[in-house]
């Protein structure tokens, strides 16, 4: 557990810092007990150093080998045709800020069927090198085909930074590559920045309201996911084209192991996929039933929107899982966010704070939601929306 | 055929508060639950069983009261559990985690089918499962909402951007679980409860699954929580209160001046 040196102050900081309730003050000095899982998260607090975590004995590596901000580049499809998912555009975007700070080049890194169509608009988004894997094996994702093209690239090429989409496919591939390399991989990132030549990666932690920095500073490359909508997209070089190198890498026998029988795609409007929705409108606890997600559900037709709802509200079963705004759900970057009943938990407000007009309704005007809004209503939305309902829909009719 | 569960003790997410003066996470106090997704895997495991006659193994890594879930678990008509606890794994990250459960799959030796929630509730990562299944050098398929096995394939209805995939494996296979929107998890009766009293838990340590020291804790965990800190303060917005009436006129004002409502 964590070590407490002599020059403990008992000041007790790291006693309240402690997300596992491990630490305690005896006789005036820092004490950990069982329940201390070593997380580290006193260690920055403590105002003295007097707690450290216990050295491991890592080899260490020479990292210096290790160079270049690379994004795994996902392919969706729709059971029509397939492009680049957006996410990956999201990633170019905040690698070309990283990889220009580490004075380091970034790439693009794109496996599947026929994705020379995609470079162009790739180089866009400020890729100076695209490596990709282009086969018809590649077509349909497949988890030990595209693990073993990623290794093979890592292991030949050395990035020191790998990006991933948080998608159903980046959270099903970086864990297999990460575990094979021995190398660190922080889920959801809703920040990164660098630090003394380091990925800091910054996410909510311990599913509480708080964030954490965590970094890899043994280990290359580093690694994140990253949930869509969390990044700008930003074309940082129209008309440019970045050097390509295609690499042809033979199928894994793995690879058939494991085989698609059938797809099935959805009937979803864009209305009402929460994550493309250009208003959002979502409840929480404080709609109480089915009768306040109604009122959200009217108003949603009125505006064009689309309607999620937070943890709480999912947890009390008012919304299907897969309506989840925050950190273990979808993240939103709409036009209009409307939250109601909502008090703001960070693993809530990450989920929802790069929306451009946030609309706040809650009864406590001291709720932490209205931090985050440009426009914060102070009242009972199970009261106030019905008579919103009817202004716009008098507003329309005019 | 063999089954094994890994599951979590989770503390339960609905009773966690937050203090209000620290920002940090009030745990003392909030009862510990089995890991949803980890009890739907496992419903699905039993399912399996009840059809094929399948042997399903509970594994779990935690502290000694994480016990708790094993037991549930055998109430519920696991047949063993095995508990890994042992100093040597605190502070372990996925990584680590994934290389001491998938070293106790192999020290338990038999094994068709892995089932594991898609993750805990309190971490959220989702890297545990794929971890495990490459420490074991076997295939995965992750975030699905069905499975079904007959002893030799496993087929699986897993969910994709925009819809979903069936899709089948051959065994030995990891599946990592989602949850149907409407499940609800089932607890056993007392008297199965009671019966399930002898059967049979294990608690192994590092030196007992043959675990390299160097993968576990905090040697065999890459990341490093360097600095934890509240999030940012923001300027508060502009702020509404009133009659329902007043607010709602002023709510519809806003709309139209920010071109929401034409």
């Amino acid at each position: 557990m964590i070590q407490v040196a002599s020059n403990c102050v008992g000041c007790g900081k790291c006693v309240s810092t402690c997300p596992f309730g491990a630490l305690s003050l005896v006789n005036r000095k820092a004490v950990a007990n069982a329940s201390c899982t070593m997380c580290g998260a006193c260690v920055s607090v403590c105002p003295v150093k007097a707690l450290s975590l216990p050295t491991a004995a890592t080899a260490k590596k020479d990292l210096s080998a290790y160079k270049g901000v690379w994004a795994f580049i996902e392919i969706t499809d729709d059971g029509k045709t397939q492009k680049v998912r957006p996410v990956g555009f999201e990633l170019l975007t905040k690698g070309r800020e990283l990889a220009d700070q580490l004075g380091e080049e970034l790439a693009a890194v794109v496996i599947g069927d026929g994705v020379e169509k995609y470079f162009a608009e790739l180089s866009s988004y400020g890729a100076d090198k695209i490596y990709a894997v282009s086969s018809p094996a590649y077509h349909d994702y497949n988890t030990a085909a595209y693990a073993n093209a990623m290794i093979s690239l890592i292991k030949k090429y050395n990035p020191s930074i790998v990006l991933y989409p948080s998608t159903y496919i980046g959270r099903d591939l970086s864990p297999r590559i990460s575990s094979e390399l021995f190398v660190g991989l922080t889920a959801d990132c809703t920040g990164l920045s660098i630090a003394d030549g380091l990925l800091i990666q910054t996410r909510p932690a311990f599913g509480g309201n708080i964030m954490a920095d965590i970094k890899c500073p043994d280990y290359r490359p580093q690694m994140s996911t990253v949930r869509p909508n969390v990044f700008k997209k930003v074309v940082s070089r129209p008309g440019s084209m970045a050097q390509v190198i295609s690499e042809s890498i033979a199928l894994p026998a793995q690879a058939g192991k494991v085989r698609i029988i059938s797809k099935h795609f959805d009937e979803v409007s864009n209305q009402e996929k929460l994550d493309e929705a250009e208003v959002v409108l979502a409840g929480g606890r404080g709609m109480k039933d089915a009768a306040g997600f109604a009122l959200l559900d009217d108003l949603a037709k009125e505006l064009g929107g689309a309607v999620g709802a937070s943890r709480a509200a999912i947890d009390l079963g008012l919304k299907p899982k897969e309506k989840q705004i925050g950190q273990s759900g979808v993240t939103v970057a709409s036009k209009l966010y409307i939250a109601c009943g909502i008090s703001g938990a960070v693993q809530h407000v990450v989920g929802m704070e790069h929306s451009d007009v946030i609309i706040g309704v809650n009864k406590d005007a001291n709720a932490p939601i209205f931090n985050v809004c440009k426009y914060g209503f102070v009242g009972d939305a199970r009261q106030l929306l019905p008579k919103v309902i009817d202004a716009v829909k008098k507003a329309k009719q005019k | 055929m063999n089954i094994i569960v890994c599951i979590k003790q989770v503390p339960d997410s609905t009773q966690v508060k937050v203090d209000p003066k620290t920002g940090t996470l009030i745990r003392a106090g909030v009862p510990s639950i089995l890991n949803p997704y980890d009890h739907y895997a496992l419903e699905k495991a039993l399912a399996i069983k009840a059809k094929t006659g399948a042997k399903v193994t509970v594994l779990s890594m935690g502290p000694n009261q994480a016990v708790a879930v094993l037991r549930l678990a055998l109430a519920l008509g696991a047949d063993e559990g095995v508990l890994l606890s042992d100093r040597a794994f605190a502070g372990s990250d996925t990584w680590a985690t994934s290389y001491a459960l998938a070293t106790a799959v192999k020290k338990i030796g038999q094994f068709d089918l892995i089932l594991c929630g898609q993750m805990a509730i309190d971490g959220d990562t989702a890297q545990t499962g794929p971890g495990i299944a490459y420490h074991l050098g076997i295939p995965q398929i992750t975030f699905c909402d069905s499975v079904d096995s007959d002893g030799q394939r496993a087929v699986v209805k897993k969910l994709i951007e925009g819809g979903h995939q069936i899709m089948e494996a051959d065994l030995p296979v990891l599946i990592t679980m989602t949850m149907p929107v409407d499940y609800e998890a089932k607890y056993p009766s007392f008297m199965a409860a009671h019966k399930a009293q002898d059967k049979k838990i294990s608690t192994w340590t590092a030196a007992d699954i043959g675990a390299d020291l160097h993968k576990l804790g905090l040697e065999g965990s890459p990341t490093r929580v360097s600095r934890i800190f509240p999030p940012a303060a923001r300027a508060k917005g502009e702020m509404i209160s009133g009659s329902a009436e007043e607010m709602a006129a002023k709510f519809i004002e806003i709309l139209k001046k920010e071109s929401f409502v034409k």
